[in-house]
This record gives C-alpha cells, sequence and structure tokens, in this order.
C-alpha cells in the first residue's frame, strides 16, 4: 500500500463500521492546486459519504470546511433531497482527515459546482439501495414503493412501511447497484431550490461553536514564535535567557523555529517580548510605489489566454487607438479568525485542529515535517473564521504540531493579528495593458490585452470583437523571484483584476463614442446570459441610459466567474475636496444555474459587493523589501458599517441548469462598477486600486479623459 | 502582581487569585474556558473580544480583569436564559445575519447594550453604534435588519 493510502477497512473502522474492499486515497502533491478534483481520487463507494444512523438521523461526510460560505446547509440540502430524507435529519461532518472523503480543499466556488454532483449521486444510489432492501422486507414489488422522510411505503397500502433505520440498524450499506441512478430533474426537489436558514446559525449565536483556537486540551501550552521583522531576513543573533528565567515559560528552538511556550497566551507574549534577536535584513528598494515596474521587469513570457482574429487587420480596421495600464496592489484575506492551529503528538500519531481550507493538504505537510506516516495524522478543520482564499496555506499548522512534538505537549498556536498580515499570501500586485480601437461606427475591432501576475481567471473576454489576444504573464502564486513575499489565491484570483481592467477600458470606450456604456456594452454582446443579466441589473436599478459622465455617478460592469454571471451597477458619491467616495447603492444580478439555497446565495453575493467595497476603495498592503508596514486595522481599512450602500441582489431563475459557483461572482465587479461611477460623477478615470481619496484628489488634478 | 478578584459571570459567581492586570480576554479564554469572546486584532480595533460588563459592551482585549472586580461579566455563552434565546440572538438566525460566525458573539453583545441604552434605535444611530465592530464576510447589511427587528420584538416585551 502507498504511502497516504488508507483501506476502506480502516476508514469504515475509525467511523465505527467494519467492512471489506478498498477506498482509494490519493495523496495531494500541491496543495494551491486548483484543478477540478478528478473523479476517480474520490471514493466510489457511497458509504463514504453518509450513514444512517439507528435513531434515523444521517450523518454526512465531506472533506470541505464550512468557513461562512453556508455549505454546511447547502450540502445537507442535496444529501435531504436525493435521499429523501428531512432536512433537519442531517448531521454534518466536515474537513476530518480520519472520517471524511479525500478532499483537494475548498477554494475557488467549486464546492456546488464539482463535490455536489458527486455527493447526490452517493445519495441517489443509497436511496436505491434502501428501495431495493424495503421491496424484499416489505414483500411489495419495487415500483409499488415510494420513499419520503426516511420512509418506504406501499402506495397502495401506505401503513404498510419500513424506515431507512430499520432497514440499515446503523450499519455500513453493503449492497450497490450496477447501474447509477439518475439524479432527479429540477421538477422533483422537495429541498433544493427552497431557501434554508443556516444549519449553523444556532451554534454561532450562542457561543457554541467550536473554532480551532477553542479547543482546550489537558496540558496544553500556548506558544508564541519568533518572527523576523521582514521577509528575507536571517537571525543573526539569538539570546532567550530572559525568557528562560521566566517562571513556566518553555523555550524552544529547532533550526529555523524559535518560540515560547507558557499555560496563558498573554505570559507566552510577555516571554517573547524579553527574547533578544538580531537579524540581517536584506538591503532592497522595492516598494509599494515602484514593484509595478519590478513586476513588468521580471515578468516571465505570457501564455495566450485566447485569441481570434489578427490584431494587425484589428489595428488597421481602427480609427481611434486606446492604451492603458491599469494597476492593484497587494490586498490582503484579512480573516477575524487569525491562522490558528492545536496540535497534540502522541505515540506517534498527531491529531492537530486547524483553521484550514485544505485539511488533507494539510495532513501531507505534518506528516512531512514530523517524518510520520500520513495515516498517523489527523487533522480536523472546525468552524473557520473566515478564509477567502488565505486559508489555503496554513503554515500554523505545522509549526503547532512541530511544538507539540519538541515539547510533548499539547501546543496551541494563535497567530497574532501582526503575524497575520506578515504572513497572509496577499492577492498579488498585478499590472494590465490593454491596447484596443474602435472603427468609425464605434465598434470595437481591436483588443490586445496582457495580464501580468493576476492570473488569467477572466483575462479572457466576452464582448464580439474580431480581432483580438489575451496574454496572461505569471500567475497568483507566483510568490518568490517576483513578489518580496507570498502571493496565493484571494477571493476570485485572477478575476477580480481582470474584470477591473476590463471593464473601465470599455467604459473608457463607450465615454469616447459618446454611447450609454451599458448600450454600448449590448452592441458588443451576443452572449446571452450576459445580455439577460445585464438587463436583469438594469431593470432593477432603474437605469437610464446616458453619454457619460453624465455627473450622475452610475457605473455598470460585469464579468464571469466559476461558470456564474454577473452585472453590477453603482451609484456613487464624490466629494471633490477630499477625494472620497461614499458608495450609495449597488444592484447586481447573477446567474449561477440552479441556486440550491436562494437565500444563502445572495447572502453569499451582499456579502461579495461590501467586501469588494474595501479592495475597490481602501484595501493595499504599504510595504518596504520585506517589511510590511500595515499590520492591523488601524492603517489597513476594511468595510465597515458605515460604509453600507444600499444593496439590492437579483438571481435570474435557471433550476434547470447545473449550479455554479456562488462564494466569489459578485466580488469581481466592484472594482470597474465603483471606478466607472466615479468617471460618471466626476470625469477621472482611476487607473489604480485601490482608489483611495488621495489617488482620486490627484486624478482629479490631471483630468485626462473629458 | 497577583490578587484575588470576584466578579459574577453569566450568572455565577467566580472568584480567583489573578495578575489583576492581565486583560479580561485572556482570563475568560484560558483561565475560565469561556470561549465566546474572540481575539481579533489584540488592540481594541474589531470588536470581536466584545463582552458585558454590567450591561454595557467593552473590549475585553483593552479591559484588565481588575476592573471587572465585583462587577457582572455576560458573555455569549450567558446571553440565553433558562434555555430561551435572547431576542438578538433569534433574530440574527431569522435574518441569516452571519456567515463565519467568527465576530457574531461580538456583534450581539455590542448591540445587546446599543438596544439597552436605546431600545428603538434608527438605521443610523444602529450603523454608527456597530462601526467599531468588523464583519470580514460581509453580512453588515443582515445584522442591521436582525437588531431592528430584534428592537421591534423587545418593544413592549420583554425586559432587558
Amino acid at each position: 500500500m502507498k504511502k497516504g493510502e488508507v483501506t476502506r477497512r480502516e476508514f469504515l473502522k475509525r467511523m465505527g463500521i467494519l467492512s471489506g474492499g478498498v477506498v482509494v486515497y490519493i495523496s495531494v502533491a500541491d496543495p494551491f492546486a486548483i484543478a477540478q478534483p478528478l473523479r476517480s481520487t474520490v471514493p466510489t463507494d457511497f458509504n463514504a459519504f453518509l450513514r444512517i444512523g439507528v435513531d434515523g438521523r444521517v450523518t454526512c461526510f465531506t472533506g470541505k470546511i464550512e468557513m461562512g460560505q453556508g455549505i454546511i446547509t447547502s450540502l445537507a440540502q442535496m444529501l435531504a433531497d436525493e435521499l429523501d430524507v428531512p432536512f433537519d435529519s442531517i448531521d454534518m461532518v466536515m474537513g476530518d482527515t480520519d472520517l471524511c472523503p479525500w478532499d483537494r480543499g475548498t477554494w475557488g466556488s467549486m464546492t456546488t459546482r464539482f463535490f455536489g454532483p458527486i455527493l447526490r449521486e452517493a445519495a441517489a444510489e443509497a436511496r436505491a439501495v434502501l428501495m431495493a432492501l424495503a421491496a424484499e422486507y416489505l414483500k411489495v414489488p419495487l415500483k409499488r414503493l415510494v420513499a419520503k422522510d426516511g420512509v418506504v411505503f406501499d402506495k397502495g397500502q401506505t401503513a404498510h412501511r419500513v424506515t431507512y433505520a430499520q432497514l440499515t440498524k446503523g450499519n455500513t450499506v453493503e449492497r450497490h447497484v450496477k447501474k447509477k441512478p439518475p439524479l432527479k430533474a429540477a421538477a422533483e426537489f422537495t429541498v433544493m431550490g427552497k431557501s434554508f436558514l443556516r444549519k449553523d446559525a444556532l451554534d454561532k449565536v450562542t457561543g457554541k461553536a467550536t473554532y480551532a483556537g477553542d479547543i482546550r486540551l489537558p496540558g496544553m501550552l500556548y506558544a508564541r514564535i519568533l518572527r523576523p521583522p521582514a521577509h528575507g531576513a536571517k537571525l543573526k543573533s539569538l539570546d532567550t535567557s530572559g525568557a528562560q528565567r521566566m517562571k513556566d515559560v518553555l523555550v524552544v528552538q529547532d533550526s529555523d523555529l524559535c518560540a515560547v511556550l507558557h499555560k496563558y497566551p498573554d505570559e507566552a507574549e510577555k516571554a517573547l517580548t524579553s527574547v533578544k534577536a538580531e537579524f540581517d535584513v536584506p538591503k532592497t528598494t522595492l516598494d509599494d510605489e515602484n514593484i509595478f515596474d519590478h513586476l513588468l521587469k521580471v515578468a516571465p513570457e505570457g501564455n495566450i489566454v485566447s485569441q481570434g482574429g489578427m490584431l494587425e487587420s484589428g489595428n488597421k480596421l481602427a480609427r481611434e487607438i486606446f492604451k492603458e495600464t491599469y494597476l492593484n496592489s497587494y490586498v490582503a484575506h484579512a480573516p477575524i479568525e487569525t491562522h490558528t492551529a492545536v496540535a497534540k503528538v502522541e505515540k506517534g500519531k498527531a491529531t492537530v485542529w486547524a483553521s484550514t481550507q485544505s485539511p488533507f493538504g494539510v495532513k501531507e505537510e505534518i506528516a512531512h515535517s514530523l517524518g510520520l506516516p500520513s495515516r498517523n495524522v489527523r487533522v480536523i478543520a472546525p468552524f473557520l473564521g473566515g478564509g477567502f482564499g488565505g486559508k489555503s496555506s496554513s503554515m500554523q499548522a505545522v509549526e503547532a504540531a512541530r511544538l507539540a512534538k519538541l515539547t510533548g505537549k499539547p501546543v496551541h498556536v494563535a497567530w497574532t493579528r501582526a503575524e497575520e498580515f506578515f504572513y497572509d499570501t496577499f492577492r498579488p500586485a498585478a499590472v494590465v495593458r490593454i491596447t484596443s480601437g474602435i472603427d468609425g461606427s464605434g465598434t470595437i475591432v481591436l483588443w490586445d490585452y496582457d495580464v501580468y501576475f493576476a492570473g488569467s481567471d477572466g483575462a479572457d473576454q466576452f464582448y464580439d470583437i474580431p480581432h483580438h489576444k489575451e496574454v496572461s504573464h505569471g500567475h497568483w502564486r507566483s510568490g518568490s523571484g517576483y513578489h518580496p513575499f507570498g502571493t496565493g489565491p484571494w477571493r476570485a484570483p485572477g478575476t477580480n483584476t481582470n474584470t477591473f481592467a476590463r471593464e473601465s477600458h470599455i467604459d473608457i470606450m463607450a465615454s469616447k463614442t459618446g454611447m450609454d456604456p451599458l448600450q454600448f456594452r449590448m452592441n458588443h454582446l451576443r452572449d446571452r446570459k450576459m445580455r439577460i443579466v445585464l438587463q436583469a441589473a438594469a431593470e432593477k436599478f432603474g437605469w437610464i441610459p446616458l453619454k457619460i459622465p453624465s455627473g450622475r455617478g452610475f457605473g455598470v460592469a460585469c464579468g464571469i466567474r466559476s461558470g456564474a454571471y454577473v452585472a453590477t451597477m453603482a451609484e456613487v458619491e464624490v466629494n471633490k475636496k477630499t477625494g472620497t467616495v461614499v458608495v450609495k447603492r449597488v444592484v447586481c444580478a447573477q446567474d449561477m444555474g440552479l441556486s440550491i439555497n436562494p437565500e444563502g446565495a445572495k447572502l453569499q453575493m451582499e456579502g461579495c459587493i461590501t467586501m469588494g467595497l474595501g479592495y475597490a476603495l481602501t484595501e493595499e498592503i504599504r510595504f518596504k523589501g520585506g517589511e510590511i508596514f500595515d499590520l492591523n486595522f488601524d492603517t489597513y481599512e476594511i468595510p465597515r458599517f458605515s460604509w453600507l450602500p444600499k444593496i439590492e441582489t437579483v438571481l435570474i431563475g435557471a433550476e434547470d441548469s447545473p449550479p455554479q459557483g456562488g462564494g466569489e461572482p459578485p466580488i469581481i465587479c466592484m472594482g470597474a462598477v465603483i471606478a466607472n461611477a466615479i468617471y460618471d460623477a466626476v470625469g477621472v478615470r482611476l487607473f489604480q486600486l485601490p482608489m483611495t481619496a488621495e489617488r482620486i484628489k490627484q486624478a482629479l488634478n490631471k483630468v485626462k479623459y473629458p | 502582581m497577583k490578587e484575588s478578584i470576584h466578579f459574577k459571570l453569566n450568572g455565577k459567581p467566580v472568584r480567583m487569585t489573578v495578575d489583576g492586570e492581565r486583560m479580561l480576554l485572556w482570563v475568560l479564554r484560558t483561565d475560565l474556558g469561556v470561549t465566546g469572546p474572540k481575539y481579533g486584532c489584540g488592540e481594541g480595533l474589531c470588536g470581536a473580544c466584545t463582552v458585558l460588563v454590567d450591561n454595557e459592551a467593552v473590549l475585553s482585549c483593552q479591559t484588565p480583569v481588575r476592573e471587572v472586580s465585583g462587577k457582572e461579566v455576560i458573555t455569549i455563552e450567558g446571553l440565553a436564559q433558562n434555555g430561551e434565546l435572547y431576542p438578538l440572538q433569534k433574530a440574527f438566525i431569522k435574518h441569516d445575519a452571519l456567515q463565519c460566525g467568527f465576530c457574531t458573539p461580538g456583534m450581539i453583545l455590542k448591540a445587546y447594550s446599543l438596544l439597552r441604552e436605546n431600545p428603538q434605535p434608527t438605521r443610523e444611530e444602529i450603523i454608527r453604534e456597530m462601526d467599531g465592530n468588523l464583519c470580514r464576510c460581509g453580512s453588515h447589511i443582515r445584522v442591521v435588519e436582525a437588531i431592528q427587528t430584534a428592537a421591534r420584538e423587545m418593544k413592549g416585551g420583554r425586559e432587558i
């Protein structure tokens, strides 16, 4: 058996069930790998995903984690519907590597799109098997049987019935069906497509919800770890004698890891301040102003994302050329829960509770770091206090595990807010260069697009442009060598940057032609879905076509993310003296196919819109070399109550098309829709995110497009 | 310096010998194992650590434990009475006014304090009072609605 594989026997034993056969697990090599999971890597036995208890309650096992996105509710809906059991009878077990089937990680709005069908298929097969068992038990032909709320009964004689629990008696269902039964059609849904309140709400409003940092183990020590003042700094000298003299303080030093531990976190903090350390900080002139020039200089050759026609031909057809550069700064994930983990290592086995979006990836990292076989490591991701991509990387879990092994005691590692900012894998600073052209009739004939370091997602555009080429240089994960610190996936990676650039540029051309920006888009759109979301947004918003800038402060932007189509409209007010922007109203229309839990989907849309105000208006990491200047919420400003626009969301009914991503799409338009609204309000164009008051004031002083 | 401190925590008396300078947040979470109050920033900038001291919202990461001596401390765990959820808790559930839930204890306790001072706040007053409580998931508009609902339900109803 290969490292990382677990027999189904062992797997089921851990679940309290014993059976034969093999479930194949594949160890994860690249925790950032975002490709969709291959069907062959997930268990084929439906028992891996669900278990019917003797009490009739159904437990759903998923390697996905709950970080606020609401899949604890929507996955339960899918299972309830396909299995024909009450929604309230389902208990979710999530992100536990010993109990749950392997999963690559929770990111990219992929749970509903890719894990959803796997779970539904498992439930549908389980239901088919239960029906067959019921036919034998009741001695009634299968075609006369109906299943509802976990009970199978005879259509003609409803009192003749048996419950799922009676059929399974809490055991694994050994039987399988040869041919996978079809999934239910939308018309048959009784749970999916209906709004359900969050399953985790009661625990979260009463303080019962457990996060990694809430785990308490006997003898547990809180660790504070020595950190360098800047990325790339090397430890020159270290004196821990002060901490060593402190009562009940444990000092640990193991190659690059120096930590002080105490049974109280605040005492550990005190001990850390007594550690004297000197670092060699590499000299560099790189900062948040000159980073863009640097990135262009070091950018690797690009990959073609999409192309059509010939740029030369487009160039010949063009009467007017528009050449612009768009920038966006480094942005932090800043979940309110910092990276946290609690680890214990006993008898060669490690158990780690971690706030991570990638429990199975972290499991391998810990096994590697501790020199343990993978099967001896169990990672459990309890509720996460936000993730947004930032907890795809979970160094804190490895730190806790290492310290637990070194001290022989359970260890609690919770990053401070400053550590959270310092070690965050930021959304990368990025550059987009666009050269476009329109012909004499105001039709776009040329689109020459290069994106640097944001990533290719969202770089390919959906307008009808005869001659276009989109090229992506570098990637959001390309950290060292390009960026002075780590970068990584940030809610809708790549697509925020690309949508800001594309939709701003479209507006620039619309303005030049004197056409209404919505009409200008429609003139170049044959994509039916995009036309529909734009029309829906316009209807809700009450969009009246006008040449821009109109002085009203209205903006429009649209895009595609994770298979979902979004169109957003906004109204802003700009204070010309101070440069401050108030976003008064945002309307967003989304086509995400079937929406499993419409109210949950709307909650995600509102969350995207609110969070997106931050990267649009204030959020950026200031730095010099590897030193980060923004280390808490005093200088790094995230959206708060006083920023709230009126938010209206529209879900396009599309029950018959497969569900698409819902955790990310509406955030992608927020940069461009506000940039376009600012332009409409005061006639200045912002080319850099965030559009701070300072940058708006500067722009007001040199108006480029009238 | 260790000193003897006593206070009421969620209705029960607590007596402990502790360094009075230590912050209430850590004493609650660690010494007393009450984990509802969360660490978010450590500098009083996010509100995740909010608890009630004599019915007023305070930032427990900025409050030395000595200061609550002789007072009554309520955390999110102590808000429901005899298994009955407080109207704000019910309203947060009803409005889906949370996502990851990490800021939720602080939000609810801050709102409790607000409604005690001002039982029928306007939307603007709610926004002004809640502005120091950060939520990264973006549940703000539903939090405002939940507070409005709770305020309506408590009007002439249950005492706070």
